[in-house]
């Protein structure tokens, strides 16, 4: 119908991150069918669309470790009216940024050089590979970011209802239950 | 003699030598804190538990309580300047929640959830911190030490062994160990000292002890972090007797 009210339109990606938090979103279950009747999926893993467009919100989840990360990032906080942080990784660095204390050349050479188990044994140089960067970043460092969803990931009952909040233009409470750094 | 302060308008009594924090919290009143605990004597380092005394801010924990006193304890501005102490832990260390042990069992953590942490805010320093596994029984791991001094005052009170110390100034202040070789396993500590189990975060963990209580079932996971104070303190009246020994 012509008058029949736009969806929600959400982009999600994963930076330096383990995809945990996307199966946390999948986790809720059933209510995907529920989500689907609010919302249009704009670019996330699930739609395999390369570029974000315009979004009413944006959902990261990984730190930034390299420049590809630091470019998908700016295009989110350029498309999305609202950016969520979701999971320690975009809010901490969490275990991604274990190595931010460690030389990235000492870091290359212990993960592709000295390791027994690797065969023809070299660091990768693939000009399409992106550049990494010193340190891993959390998302707030590099962008103004509008929420943060913690935990690692945050359980799918903790997603599903910032998520409603927000579709539903509420302002989404975490409780104390659902506010968990681990 | 017992005279009474106010803590947000209610009535606290309170005993000659008592602090804010010690009437508060034999009171049940809650101040939010981290380096007190009331075992020890107190340390006035973390600041969680400023509080508000006759139009001053005061640490609480070592503020001695006087007859009439007026103390402003929980509002939200206070308690937003306590978030922000509380974030700034976080950033000047390196607290890896998910990839702690003691996550769940963490008083910082707690206090996170508490104070309602919602983002780290400030800029992470990720500074190098050391790693030291040469305890046979203990671990040390300065990347979550916070300063608070717990392990450094029950090792030279309680233990009567001076295991650690505070070195250096400024943003260069570290827990020292003290032995030649500044290394955990070149002490007399041992796995049974007080000193082992007091740290409230993960930075003194004993070893092959990881996971034996289940992540959901850990302190936190059970309790509030003003419910601990609270038990805390009630544990220690009744070993102690109820005039504190």
């Amino acid at each position: 119908m012509a008058d029949e009210k736009p969806k929600i339109r959400i982009a999600t990606c994963s930076l330096a991150g383990c995809f945990g938090c996307h199966t946390s979103l999948l986790d809720i279950d059933e209510r995907l069918f529920d989500l689907m009747e609010m919302v249009e999926f704009d670019r996330t893993p699930f739609t395999d669309i390369k570029h974000c467009g315009p979004c009413d919100i944006g959902i990261v989840e990984g730190g930034v470790s390299n420049a590809e990360n630091a470019r998908v990032l700016k295009e989110f906080r350029e498309n999305c009216n609202v950016l969520v942080a979701i999971g320690s990784c975009a809010i901490t660095g969490n275990v991604p940024a274990l190595r931010n204390n460690i030389d990235l050349w000492d870091c290359f050479q212990e993960v592709y050089l000295y390791d027994s188990g690797t065969e023809g044994k070299q660091i990768p140089n693939d000009p399409e590979l992106p550049l990494p960067f010193d340190k891993v970043y959390p998302i707030y460092e590099v962008v103004k970011v509008d929420y943060f969803l913690h935990g690692c990931p945050p359980p799918a009952d903790a997603i599903w209802r910032f998520l409603t909040a927000l579709i539903q233009g509420r302002e989404p409470e975490i409780g104390y239950e659902s506010l968990r750094y681990d | 003699m017992t005279s009474t302060i106010t803590i947000d308008g209610k009535t606290v009594p309170f005993t000659e030598g008592q602090t804010i924090m010690d009437a508060a919290l034999a009171a049940k009143v809650y101040i939010p804190h981290l380096c007190h605990d009331p075992e020890f004597k107190p340390h006035g380092s973390c600041k969680l538990c400023v509080v508000e005394a006759n139009g001053r801010n005061v640490t609480s924990c070592t503020m001695p309580a006087s007859p009439d006193m007026v103390v402003i304890n929980d509002t939200p501005e206070l308690n937003e300047d306590r978030r922000a102490l509380v974030q700034m832990l976080f950033v000047e260390g390196n607290h890896i929640c998910p990839a702690c042990e003691a996550t769940g069992n963490c008083q910082l953590q707690a206090a996170g959830y508490y104070l309602r942490m919602q983002s780290p805010h400030f800029m992470h320093f990720y500074p190098p911190r050391r790693v030291d596994a040469s305890h046979p029984d203990i671990f040390l791991d300065l990347n979550r030490c916070i300063l608070c001094e717990l392990c450094v005052r029950a090792s030279r009170d309680i233990d009567k062994k001076n295991v650690f110390g505070i070195s250096g100034r400024g943003i260069d202040s570290h827990l020292a160990v003290n032995s030649e070789s500044g290394r955990l396993g070149d002490t007399d500590m041992a796995v049974t000292d007080k000193a082992a189990h007091v740290c409230p975060t993960g930075a003194i963990l004993i070893k092959r002890k990881g996971y034996t209580v289940p992540i959901g079932q850990r302190i936190f996971d059970q309790k509030t972090l003003r419910e601990f104070h609270l038990e805390q303190q009630k544990r220690v009246e009744s070993e102690d007797g109820p005039d504190g020994g």
